[in-house]
């Protein structure tokens, strides 16, 4: 089924479009891996997925446009992991995950017993259980990225939409929250997440779309979007590619300039 | 979490019992005993006109001002994000003084008894339209304190002018006076003014919980979740002039409640926005009711002003916040 | 107030002519310093001595200027005098053109003499004295002495100390009146605009106790100007509420009258006097206390009424 459907979808502030004319579609069970070079409209592409600036072209969440859903619908089918990872107040880790359940929640109700099971599952996913207690501002950048990706998992939608969750992690902990990724697709969730590890995108997104420049200039399968020619084209950049049991490995070694 | 459930009942007894002390403490001087029977049989006629029509309405007065201070200090800060933001940030404290003062230039307060808490409304209405438009629909929170600093700013300048060109030194030192707040000779046509504003933009404030809650992770991720920005600012806006523009109105400038209240209550109740709201409200009337004791009490021949108080304890608050955050960081 | 006018014209037409030279030394000898009384010293030059130039910036400068002065002698005086609320005199005081006591104004008037209030803003009036003109300042009045040495001051000063004696003497003549026909003296209490009351050291003190009230402020601890409680008033009960208009319309003053606790004031009698008589320590005083004693003739009256009917 058709999660997220994006036709012709352009946005512009001023006179180039930030994004333009992209068209593609994310099923359930699919990691979709959104790569492409800074400036190239992968934060505008998702926020505009959201509804959170206004766009032409069509999105269609689960088939219907995003005009037609109300926000509390919307956020119960869709989740946004922002790449600006802010916690205004130190409140503790598990209140902060407990965030996610807005959507399931009616207003001042208390939590119930499928939103604490829904903010245990998330805690365990992200691998935060042990600090559950801490004040969210006291943790260090790595352990901040879980929480705030528990807190996106609480809100168990099946689509998820994720800006740079693995920015600023150290490799272990990069490796885990891909992981993780995959598991929501195994689960027959649907994922669309930006990132500019080459690798980590080639080997655990079953799909990737590339921009440049606000338009999509490849969509594939990891191995023929990172090609040597659309590498050289997109980033500029030349690559050493090998693979081993797991996957491909793509390390970009030098650059490219015209 | 046993502790935190102790907070609300904990804030309500204290408030209780700042009520009647203001209800039962005053310049008059009558024991605690006659004056509660005085209030409430109405024998002793003069004590009990004391009780009935100055120390009733003076006390609610403190209560629901201090209340609706520290409320919209709480959705202020929780709205923007921003521990330094109190009530008077967005413009609207400074016009309805301005509101005020111009009532008072213009006679028009010596004319008609309501003329000045009306005006001074029509003042914080007249900001809040203004810090809207100035910051757009689409501004986020730093648009907004910009634009509320502006207006802040614009009306403190109006009102600066209107004290230089009073006609009599006499007229400006009713200015001054008035600006630096009071209940004194406060009466049940004040509470009936303000009442109605105070209670409605509480109501409007007390909605924001959810939102705020969500809030904490920035405003794109809680639109994400589902909540609605505009319905939010309309809300936090237009509950922060109404409560906090009927209190300006009725009792002149009071600052520093909304802003040390939440401050001081959020740590207690977990740094949770929406807990916080209720917590506020408590804290904000009890401080205000006891700045109000305390003014009777201190100096009574002296006429302290409220408005003064509240700064007197504000700054110093501010100097230990200072102390603990160098130390922190150091 | 017309009755003390008329006498002191009588008496300026009468010593038009220039006083004997001691006078006139003596006055200028007793300028810097103030007091009562200008010592004697030795001769002088003669009546040229006495300032030709004179200006005031200070209401009760002004009005004690404007009753002592020689024609032409008052050069200038401050605006407030011109307002018919704040001042007794502005009448007389029609034709003057005013100051509003800045340096520049005043130096272009080529005074000889300028009379300021201790209040007054003293950064101009420091500049004139150093442009070599000589400033007289005047202390706030507290009671009837301080009344009777200025007058006598700004007599000496102007060079018509016999103008000062008279004045001075119709301000005792009029506070020399009957005492009061009763045995317990009333209790009053004067309010101003925006709830000011006066309390012990103040000319109004002065007043009231002269014309025989005992003052509600002064007993309740307040010096200088204070403020009282709606509540003190209503559970002290006074016998006689003086209404003020310092300023403004009697609105204001009232304004804390019309709380809906005031009502428990319904029944004290009221009076509305007009405060400028009192605002400083002039011959007009005794005007005040005149008519405040008709207030406590008056409550006598009610009073010995009340008692012959229902009995206390």
């Amino acid at each position: 089924m058709s999660l997220l459907a994006l036709d012709r979808l352009t946005v512009r502030r001023g006179p180039c479009p930030v994004v333009d004319d992209v068209s593609f579609t994310i099923r359930a069970g699919e990691v979709v891996g959104l790569i492409g070079p800074n400036g190239a409209g992968k934060t505008t592409l998702m926020r505009a997925c959201l509804g959170l600036i206004p766009a032409e072209g069509r999105v269609a969440i689960t088939g219907r446009p995003l005009a037609e859903l109300a926000p509390a619908e919307r956020a119960r089918i869709v989740a946004y992991l922002p790449q600006e990872r802010e916690i205004a107040w130190p409140i503790t880790v598990e209140a902060l995950v407990a965030l996610g359940r807005h959507p399931h929640r009616r207003p001042g109700a208390r939590l119930s017993a499928a939103d604490r099971a829904a903010v245990e599952t998330a805690l365990e996913m992200a691998e935060v259980s042990a600090f559950r207690t801490r004040p969210a501002t006291e943790l260090s950048g790595g352990e901040r990225a879980r929480v705030l990706m528990a807190r996106a998992l609480a809100q168990e939608a099946p689509l998820l939409l994720a800006d740079e969750p693995v920015a600023g992690l150290d490799p272990a902990h990069a490796l885990d929250l891909m992981e993780t990724l995959g598991h929501l697709g195994a689960e027959g969730k649907a994922v669309l997440v930006s990132l500019h590890d080459l690798t980590l995108a080639a080997r655990h997104c079953t799909r990737l779309v590339l921009l440049r420049a606000g338009r999509l200039l490849a969509e594939g399968p990891p191995e023929a979007v990172l090609s040597p020619a659309t590498l050289a084209a997109a980033y500029g950049v030349s690559a050493f590619h090998a693979a081993d049991a797991r996957g491909p490995i793509v390390v970009p070694t030098g650059r490219i300039r015209p | 979490m046993t502790p935190q459930r102790l907070v609300l009942p904990l804030l309500g007894a204290v408030t209780l019992a700042l009520f009647a002390a203001s209800l039962l403490l005053g310049p008059a001087g009558a024991p605690a005993g006659r004056s509660l029977a005085a209030l409430l049989t109405g024998d002793n006629p003069a004590l009990a006109l004391v009780m009935r029509e100055i120390r009733l309405p003076r006390a609610l007065l403190g209560l629901g001002i201090g209340a609706a201070l520290g409320l919209a200090g709480a959705a202020l800060q929780g709205y923007l994000r921003n521990p330094l933001a109190e009530p008077g940030l967005l413009g609207v404290s400074a016009a309805a003084a301005l509101g005020a003062v111009l009532a008072f230039y213009t006679g028009l307060a010596a004319l008609l008894p309501l003329a000045l808490p009306l005006m001074a409304l029509g003042g914080a209405f007249a900001a809040t339209l203004l810090v809207v438009g100035l910051a757009g629909v689409a501004g986020g929170a730093l648009t907004l304190i910009l634009a509320g600093v502006a207006v802040s700013s614009l009306a403190g300048a109006l009102t600066s002018l209107v004290l230089n060109l009073s006609p009599n030194p006499f007229a400006a030192s009713e200015i001054m006076f008035w600006l630096l707040g009071s209940l004194a000779d406060r009466s049940w046509m004040h509470v009936a003014l303000a009442g109605p504003f105070i209670l409605a933009g509480m109501g409007l404030l007390l909605l924001l919980a959810r939102d705020l809650e969500a809030l904490t992770l920035g405003e794109d991720a809680a639109r994400s979740l589902g909540i609605p920005l505009g319905r939010t600012r309309a809300l936090a806006l237009g509950g922060t002039a109404a409560a906090v523009g009927a209190g300006v109105a009725v009792a002149g400038a009071i600052g520093f409640v909304g802003l040390v209240v939440p401050h001081l209550l959020r740590p207690v109740v977990g740094h949770s926005p929406s807990r916080l709201l209720p917590a506020a409200a408590l804290g904000g009337a009890s401080f205000l009711l006891a700045a109000d004791v305390a003014a009777r009490l201190i100096a009574p021949e002296r006429d302290l002003k409220l408005g003064v108080l509240t700064a007197l304890v504000g700054a110093p608050f501010f100097l230990r916040l200072v102390w603990t955050t160098r130390r922190r960081l150091a | 107030m017309r009755r003390i006018v008329a006498i002191l014209t009588a008496a300026f037409l009468a010593g038009s002519m220039p006083g004997p030279a001691g006078t006139m030394a003596a006055a200028d000898a007793a300028g810097s310093g103030g007091g009562a009384e200008p010592p004697s010293a030795n001769a002088g030059t003669g009546a040229d001595r006495r300032p030709a130039r004179v200006v005031s910036t200070n209401l009760c400068t002004d009005l004690l200027a404007l009753l002592l002065a020689e024609p032409g002698q008052l050069v200038s005086v401050s605006h407030v005098v011109h307002d018919p609320v704040a001042s007794p005199l502005h009448q007389m005081a029609g034709a003057i053109p005013e100051n509003h006591g800045a340096a520049e104004e005043i130096h272009l008037l080529a005074p000889d003499l300028v009379l300021a209030g201790e209040w007054d803003d003293p950064v101009p009036l420091a500049m004139l004295e150093s442009l070599g003109i000589r400033v007289e300042r005047f202390a706030i009045e507290r009671d009837f002495d301080d009344a009777r040495a200025n007058i006598r001051r700004v007599a000496a000063l102007l060079g018509v100390p016999e103008r000062g004696e008279a004045a001075v003497a119709e301000l005792d003549a009029g506070l020399a009146d009957e005492a009061p026909p009763w045995h317990e003296r009333p209790v009053a209490v004067v309010l101003g605009a925006g709830s000011w009351t006066s309390g012990a050291g103040t000319l109004t003190d002065a007043v009231l106790a002269a014309a025989g009230f005992r003052n509600l402020a002064a007993e309740r601890g307040i010096s200088g100007m204070g403020r009282l409680s709606l509540e003190e008033l209503l559970l002290a009960q006074p016998d006689l509420i003086i209404v003020g208009d310092t300023y403004g319309t009697p609105a204001l003053a009232e304004e804390r009258l019309r709380h809906p606790a005031a009502r428990g004031l319904g029944r004290t009698r009221r009076v509305a006097m007009p405060d400028n008589l009192w605002t400083c320590g002039t011959p007009l005083l005794a005007e005040a206390v005149a008519m405040l004693r008709a207030e406590a003739r008056a409550l006598a009256t009610e009073r010995a009424n009340l008692a012959g009917r229902g009995g206390r």
